[in-house]
């Protein structure tokens, strides 16, 4: 899910990459040295994963997981995603530099508020519980992320709204693949190792 | 895995400096992005694919680079021309072909291919590892950087843990089809590696106390501007300025 470069008006670009500089400060600004190591590690396994193809029906998709992200990490999924992108358009030509801003925002503000509002469901004795709400956390932030790549499609040009149709509705069964995968491996991590969740 | 595909060579602009190809690059990509219509987009274009030529990549990986990040491209193919109310329509019978539509289809398809070319010719043909150096020079925050550095370091780390998880799970006869078992399975598979980049790094946390890291790496490759390195910031940003303001 990135917009390439060239397709979006330098409004949307601009407001995108405001948003996305606010999230970074925040990012930035609550991560204690000690945490370093660990969020570029488990960055690592997140871009590691996003090579992942697991298969739909015909054909396949790779894994987002920013659901997880966002439970992980809490604010720190800003730099986490925004470096992610980073790579990906340095290495691989996929997103863009002059996108990265909307594309960081889109893909890491959803999983940020719902891990917040989710992370206190969370409990280790609770499968049930912890997997509906990791179901949730995984789905909806694929679901908003998809809206938040169509809101700046939406401003850039009115006549993009089959684009975005199609966008959204390509991204619904990605979204309940993502749900189940959040929750299977969120109820993983609690019940083999809580300290990476908490 | 072999990631900097790009970074191999020895033309001109891969011995140039890594800051000036930064900021050369931001200020093209900037002004591409908000330039209109189509003759400006193809003049950018042009010049980024100069800038090909002297790096002088390999074209069949090149290609393959920009045929998959024509995807998206050619969805906004598909849908703009015959959704786009311009007045004056092609009419094919039962389709409606709007010319400003094709017009705005092929400015986005020229501005983004200018910028991908751009982004191989001058950053990808740094190491990733120079190109951090550079962000660090650049004041681009050091805790931002510290974090890239080690993403970027332990990235094939974490891609060989998967590969030996994967063919373990291939020799118990895993075979992946669209149900809930293999999503399952894939899920303890992202859970498991998620533990072991925990661990991982509390290993690496420590290791890097033991050798006094202090929430930052000291600059190990100082970057000399020459000459040539001047000159290519000055001519490459005046023609990338010339081209915005023939738009005008």
């Amino acid at each position: 899910m990135h917009i390439s470069e060239g397709v979006l008006s330098p409004p949307v670009l601009l407001a995108g990459g405001i948003l996305s500089f606010i999230g970074l400060v925040f990012g930035l600004k609550n991560l204690k040295t000690e945490k370093i190591p660990e969020i570029a590690v488990l960055s690592s396994t997140f871009f590691v994963a996003s090579l992942i193809h697991i298969p739909i029906g015909p054909t396949s998709a790779h894994l987002v997981l920013n659901g997880i992200i966002g439970l992980l990490l809490g604010w720190s999924a800003f730099p986490a995603i925004f470096l992610g992108l980073l790579l990906q358009a340095l290495l691989f030509q996929f997103g863009g530099f002059t996108t990265l801003g909307v594309n960081t925002f889109a893909m890491a503000f959803p999983p940020v508020v719902l891990g917040y509002i989710f992370k206190k469901f969370l409990h280790k004795n609770k499968y049930f519980l912890t997997f509906s709400v990791s179901f949730l956390a995984g789905f909806l932030s694929i679901i908003f992320s998809a809206i938040l790549i169509g809101t700046a499609l939406y401003f850039t040009e009115k006549s993009f709204l089959p684009v975005i149709i199609a966008l959204l509705s390509a991204h619904f069964p990605i979204a309940i693949i993502e749900g189940f995968i959040t929750g299977f491996v969120v109820a993983y991590l609690l019940k083999v190792k809580p300290e990476v969740v908490i | 895995m072999h990631l900097e595909i790009f970074a191999e060579g020895n033309s001109f602009l891969h011995k140039l400096d890594p800051r000036i190809k930064i900021l050369v690059f931001l200020f093209f990509a900037v002004l591409c992005a908000i330039s209109k219509g189509i003759l400006i987009p193809f003049f950018y274009l042009l010049f980024s694919f100069l800038l090909i030529l002297i790096a002088n990549l390999n074209f069949k990986i090149l290609l393959n680079r920009l045929t998959g990040a024509n995807f998206f491209i050619l969805f906004i193919w598909i849908f703009i021309p015959l959704r786009y109310k311009g007045n004056p329509y092609i009419d094919l019978g039962f389709l409606k072909v709007s010319y400003e539509g094709i017009k705005y289809a092929l400015s986005i398809t020229l501005k983004c291919n200018a910028i991908i070319l751009a982004t191989i010719a001058l950053l990808s043909t740094s190491t990733i590892f120079s190109l951090a150096h550079a962000m660090l020079y650049l004041k681009v925050p050091s805790k931002l950087v510290t974090i890239f550095f080690l993403f970027y370091r332990y990235i094939s780390v974490m891609h060989e843990e998967y590969i030996k998880i994967k063919r373990a799970v291939l020799a118990r006869g895993f075979n992946p089809k669209t149900n809930l078992h293999t999503y399952k399975t894939y899920a303890y598979m992202v859970g498991a590696l998620l533990i072991k980049s925990f661990e991982r790094s509390e290993e690496i946390y420590k290791a890097m106390l033991a050798r006094g890291f202090k929430g930052f790496f000291p600059l190990l490759e100082h970057f000399k501007l020459k000459k040539i390195d001047l000159a290519f910031g000055i001519i490459g940003s005046s023609i990338i300025i010339l081209i915005y303001i023939l738009g005008i």
